[in-house]
Formats: C-alpha cells, structure tokens, sequence
C-alpha cells in the first residue's frame, strides 16, 4: 500500500533520513519504534510532503507522492494525526471533528461523528467543549478522531501515548487495535516500544536515520537487541 | 528565605517610603510628558511666532498623577479605607468647583470644563471602586479566571445582543422615519453603516482567516474608482457597475494575495500596509487615467433599479412620479441610507452563512493552526486567496457606494488612517464578532460626529480607549465565539460527569477520568 524506496530528507545541511526503506501493505498495523531523533517522525513527515524527500520516492497505491503537497496527499485517503496532536483549540470538539471531514462528502458527516464517538465515548461527552480545555488524553482521541473523520485507509499515528498516563496509553493502543480491525492500515511511530509492538503485524527499527532492522513484532519483541535498547529500563 | 517569607504580609502593609517612591516615579514620568507638550504653546503674534508658558498646567498634572497613583497603590493593597478618605473631599472639591464655579472657581484644576469633568468622572469611578472593595472582600483572580469570567459576561452580552440583533435591525430599518427631517442623523447613520460594512469585511480577512490586513483601503479605492471611472466615462448605471466594482476589488484582493501568502503575522502586515500605499499613489500619480490629486467629481447617484431619484421633471419618469410622492431632497439620503444598509446586511448574511460551509470553517481553521489543516487537506493557498477576494470585494462595492455617496473622490480619501480605522472597529469588537463590529463602528464613527464639538479630544479619547483595550481584554470587547455546530439543543447540552453511563466500554471512562487533574 506504502512504499518508501531509498528516502533521503535534508533539514538544511542535516540529513535526517540517510536511505529509509519501509513497506505497509493493506490491512496491517506497522510500527516504527527508535530513541529521540532517530527520524521516525520525519519519516512520517516526509510521507505527508512536509518537508519532501530529497532523494528517493514514496508511493501510495502506484500514485508517487514524493513531490506532491501534503493537502493532496491527504485527499488521496491518507490521514495523519500529527506530532504534538494539533487539535484547533479554540474550536469545540465537534468543530475539530468537522475540519476532519472537511475533504469528505457531507452526508457521511452524522454516520462517521457517530463511529468516532463510539470509539472515544469521552470526546461525545466534550462535544460542545473547546479542544483547548480537554486533557491531553482526551486531545489525542480528538486528534486521532478528527483524523479519521476523512475516511482515510490509510491512518499514520506520531506517537500517540507521548504524555499519557499509562492507563490511557493502554486504552489508546486498544482503540487503535479496533481501528486497524474495520479495515484502516495503519502507521504508528513511538517510542513506547512495548505496546506498540505488542499490536503491530510488523515493526521497524530505526536509529541514525535509518532501519536497523525489521520483523514481525513479536520477533522483535523477543530480540534481544530490541529488547535492550528498546524495552529494559524504558 | 526569611526575605520572601517575610514579604508576604509586608506586601499588605503601608510601606510608605516605597509607595512615595513609586508615585514619584510616575508623577515624574508625567513631567517628562508634560514639559514640552502642555508647557510650551506656540502662538502667532505679528512678525512671527511666540512662545506661551503654562506651566501651571504641567504642576497640576503632576500633581493629579501623583495623587492618582498613591490611591491607586493603597487601594491595590487592599488599603480602600484610606483611598475613600482621600478621594471622597477631592471629588467634592472637584465637583463644588465645577457647579459653583463662581465662589470655588478657583479650585478647578484646568481652564477646561472637559479636562474637568474628565477628572471628576475617573474620581468617581475610582472612589466607586475603593467603597466597592471595602464593602466586599475583594477577590483576587488569577489571569485565567478574570479572562473566563470576561468571556462568560462577554458571551451573555453576546446572547443578549444575540436578542437585539432583529430588534438593531428593525432600529436601523426604522431609523430615516425618526429622524426624516434631519439630514444629519441620516448622514451619520450613513457613515457609520458604511464602516460597518466595512469592519464586517475586513472582519473576513482578520477575523476568520486569521490574517492581519493594514492595506483593506485600497480595496475600498478599487471599488470606488472602479464604479466611478465607469460611471463618468462610459455612463454606465451604479447597479451595473457594483458587481464590476466587487469583481475588481476582489481581483485586486487576490493580485496582493499571490506574493505575500508566504508571510505571517507582522510580515504580512507591512506588506498590505505597503500596498494599500502603493494604490494610493498609484491613483494620485496616473493623472491622466485617474485625475490624480484633482479626483474625480460628478460621479452619478445610484438609481432606484433605473428609475432615477432626481426632482421630477417633464415626460420623464422619476421615482417620485411612480409613486405619486412629493419631492423632497431627503428622500435621495434615505434612499442612500437603506441601500448601504442592504448593502451591509448582505455582508454579514454572507459572513453568517459562509461560517457554516467548508470554506468558512477552513479560514477559521487556518487561523488557529495552518499545519494541522494542511495534514486535514486543506489548501491554504487557495484558502487564503479566497478570503483575501472575498473580503475585498465586500471592500470594493462599499467604495462604489462611497463614490456615488459622495459624488467626488480623490486619493485623499482613502489614506493609511482608513486602514487603521476599519482594523480598529474590528479589533474593538473583537475579532470575528459581527455584533461587535456593530457596537465598536457606533462607538468609533457615530460617537466623534455627534460630539463633533469635542474633536480636540477625539484622538484622546480614541488612545485612551486603544490602551484600555488592550489592557483590559486584548480579544476585543465581545470575542467570545458561538461554536457553529453543536450536538445537542442550546442548552440541553449534557453536563460534564453526568454522561458517563452510555459508556460501552466500561474500562475506559475511568481511566480517562483518572488523569484529569
């Protein structure tokens, strides 16, 4: 479904991703785990043309979207929830959850309000609240939420439990397990190696800039590099 | 750390060494102000020009300064037993002085009756305030809170104003038959709605898409030369011309739009400020095309739908013939008066209307966060294009409005304080509130014509009001935003905590409740 070939990204003078190779294919949940600055996020960044690739190339479904800009990579049916949530806080949830499906037909609007709010039953309580007043768990339900409202089939997901008390980190990784269930691929960057391994099909390591290593999540879970770089003590 | 412990309660206390201190400092402050400006005033005598001394005035102000700021310091630190004690006689003196002027003459602090009442009034507030807060034990918030509570009466101003709006409306319908023989009320009324039109078009681009615009004259120029060069050259009627004028405007709007959408914030700024420049002299300098400095005169009044809104005259047909009316010359006014007022009215329908569709949320969105509506698939190019367009066409048939009002233009009309003038009303109202704009246009255009007598004091006042605001609610004075979608009824709104049981997943509520603080 996703194809990243031979990517390069510069920030000026700094190459952050030196060669990435990385496949998702349709139906998965693929996990990119790696320390502070490794590039996972840059990764993901490059895969929505903001900063574009340098080198190499990104393909969606046998479109190139290397040197596409992000609003027409998005429409294609990739959704983000981006690093740091970027809820519109002074907007309520249900207005955040309309921008999300501002590139979607208006008649699913009522139908995919209703999915979400089953999903997140918190965010159908806060409704008629500001982003900028919801906790910050409850602003990555937003975020994923509105993420969704687009009817993406592909979800890319930057950390979702950065700053989460690890119950809701728990709660989130499961939604995202029920996501993945109704048929949506997804992507997820994180640091928190163990849960996001635990769910993913396949997972990717990534240091420096580029993969180490790949496998399923359960191999590495069970490797023992993995497991020390990633896993104990962390 | 016996210092910061012991200065809590010390704060309380009356350390009047410093308290001198800082009211020194300010009367000080003053003085620096004062010396030059109100010390010295240049006179003409014969052969050239002399110098007044009016230093007396400098002292006062020195004095009231320093005044002013110890009762301001005591009462700050809940001292409003004191203040009461000092302002209380002042105020009488004040007040003796100012109705008894004949045996307490002496006793006004400045030879102007304004000055005067000026200082009585903010006494009066002040001393309003020190009884206030010795009968009641004041309660400190914190910023966040006085802004929460700002916002709330902002929001239950806004709802009752929400209320008035039909009957504001059915005031401005009414308004020529009340004052039908006064050609000036309607002339104000014409003005004011004028800006109106105005701030909610500028409240397009500034207050919904979020980008700061110091140039939106130029759009109202556009529009303005565009009807009248039409009009004076080619005879062309003003209903014909009006959406040529919108459609130049709007044009214009998205030529400036291409360049700088790269740029934010103050950039931005400086380069619609630039441009607005930039078509003024445009305008002042293409003598053969515009007049120049000359302008253009005998721009035609706008017909009712073709039938014209002159005296009657012979086997022509005239509005007045059709209906069987005598002439008067007012009526051109009102007829001037309600159709801005339309003209007006079809802005905010459209502002109203537009917030609700994509387009509308888009711009809102832009605002708040341009990376986040990029990753939702919003183009923030063409997004901003279109406020810029959208907003400047409002601009441009309000300046063909301007035109056939007025019956003459000139560059002169449409300067930088324009700009500043129209942001002001927005700004004031607060940013994306249409009944604010409403309230802050009265204020600003209505207010200064009908005390015209005052117009020393017009920019005072108008500074005055700026620092206030921006002290007191940076937003504007009714910011508060009516979301535009809600999920349940006004008011059938579930309360926070009361939900909870419609939960299916009975593990997941509480662990979201856990983490709020």
């Amino acid at each position: 479904m996703l194809e990243i070939r031979g990517v390069h990204t510069f920030y000026g003078n700094i190459e952050a991703l030196k060669g990435v190779d990385l496949d998702v294919h349709e139906g998965e949940i693929v996990t990119l785990i790696g320390a502070n600055g490794a590039g996972k996020s840059t990764l993901l960044m490059t895969v929505c043309g903001s900063p574009q690739a340098q080198r190499g190339s990104v393909t969606y479904e046998d479109t190139e979207i290397t040197r596409m800009a992000t609003f027409d990579i998005v429409r294609l049916g990739i959704a983000q929830s981006p690093e740091g949530r970027r809820i519109f806080p002074g907007m309520t949830v249900l207005e955040n959850l309309q921008l999300g499906a501002i590139t979607t037909n208006p008649d699913f609007f009522e139908d995919d309000v209703a999915k979400v709010f089953d999903l997140f039953p918190r965010l159908k309580e806060r409704s008629n609240q500001r982003g900028g007043t919801l906790s910050g768990g409850e602003q990555q339900m937003l975020a994923i939420g509105r993420a969704l409202m687009s009817r993406p089939r592909l979800l890319l997901l930057d950390e979702p439990s950065l700053g989460l008390a690890p119950l809701i980190v728990k709660n989130v990784f499961r939604v995202i397990e029920k996501i993945n269930k109704e048929g949506i691929t997804v992507f997820l960057v994180e640091q928190n190696a163990y849960h996001a391994l635990r769910i993913a099909h396949r997972g990717y390591v990534m240091a420096n800039g580029k993969i180490l290593k790949s496998g399923t999540g359960k191999e590495l879970l069970a490797d023992p590099s993995v497991r020390a770089a990633y896993l104990e003590g962390g | 750390m016996a210092d910061i412990t012991g200065s809590v309660p010390e704060a309380r206390s009356l350390d009047i060494p410093s308290m001198l201190k800082e009211a020194g400092i300010t009367a000080l402050l003053v003085l620096a102000l004062t010396i030059v400006m109100v010390g010295f005033r240049t006179i003409d005598v014969p052969g050239g020009i002399s110098v007044n001394y009016r230093f007396e005035a400098v002292a006062v102000s020195v004095g009231i300064a320093f005044v002013g700021r110890l009762i301001l310091i005591l009462m700050r630190r809940g001292r409003s037993l004191p203040a009461m004690l000092v302002l209380g006689p002042l105020v009488l003196l004040q007040l003796l002085a100012l109705l008894v002027p004949d045996t307490f003459g002496i006793l006004q602090p400045y030879p102007d009756p304004v000055l005067n009442w000026l200082i009585v009034i903010v006494s009066v507030m002040l001393l309003a305030r020190a009884t206030w807060a010795n009968w009641h034990t004041s309660q400190e918030f914190t910023r966040e809170q006085l802004e929460k509570r700002q916002d709330e009466s902002a929001a239950k101003a806004q709802k009752i104003l929400g209320y008035l709006g039909p009957v504001l409306l059915i005031g401005a319908l009414a308004l020529p038959f009340f004052f039908s023989g006064d050609r000036q009320m309607i002339d104000i009324a014409i003005l004011v709605t004028t800006y109106i039109m105005l701030g909610w078009g500028l409240n397009i681009v500034v207050g919904l898409a979020g980008l700061l615009d110091l140039g939106y004259v130029a759009f109202y120029a556009v529009g303005a030369y565009s009807y009248a060069l039409l009009a004076t050259h080619f005879g062309l009627s003003f209903w014909v011309c009006l959406p040529f004028a919108g459609a130049m405007a709007a044009l214009a709007g998205v030529l400036l739009g291409f360049p700088v959408l790269r740029l934010r914030g103050d950039y931005l700024a400086i380069v619609t400020l630039g441009f607005g420049e930039m078509i003024r002299i445009i305008l002042l300098n293409w003598y053969q095309f515009t007049g120049g400095p000359d302008g253009i005169s005998g721009i035609p009044k706008p017909s009712f739908f073709g039938i014209p809104m002159e005296r009657p005259e012979e086997g022509v047909l005239s509005f007045h013939s059709l209906l069987g009316i005598e002439y008067e010359p007012v009526h051109k006014l009102i007829f001037l008066y309600y159709l801005i007022l339309a003209l007006a009215l079809l802005t905010n329908l459209f502002t109203v209307r537009i917030r609700k569709l994509p387009i509308g949320r888009a711009w809102e969105a832009l605002r708040e966060d341009e990376i986040a509506c990029r990753s939702l698939g919003v183009n923030p190019r063409n997004t901003k294009l279109t406020a810029f367009g959208i907003g400047a066409m409002f601009a441009g048939f309000a300046g063909s409005f301007f035109a056939t009002r007025q019956g003459f233009i000139s560059p002169e009309s449409f300067t930088f304080i324009e700009s500043a003038v129209i942001l002001a009303i927005v700004v004031l109202g607060g940013f994306g509130s249409q009944i604010g704009v409403v309230v802050a246009a009265i204020v600003m255009i209505g207010l200064p014509e009908i005390f015209r007598d005052l117009q020393e004091y017009r920019m005072l006042a108008f500074g005055g009001a700026m620092v206030l605001i921006m002290l007191w609610r940076p937003q504007g004075l009714l910011a508060h935003r009516e979301p535009t979608i809600r999920l349940h009824p006004k008011g059938g709104a579930p309360e926070p905590g009361e939900v909870g049981t419609d939960a299916p997943d009975a593990g997941g509520t509480p662990e979201t409740t856990a983490e709020r603080p």
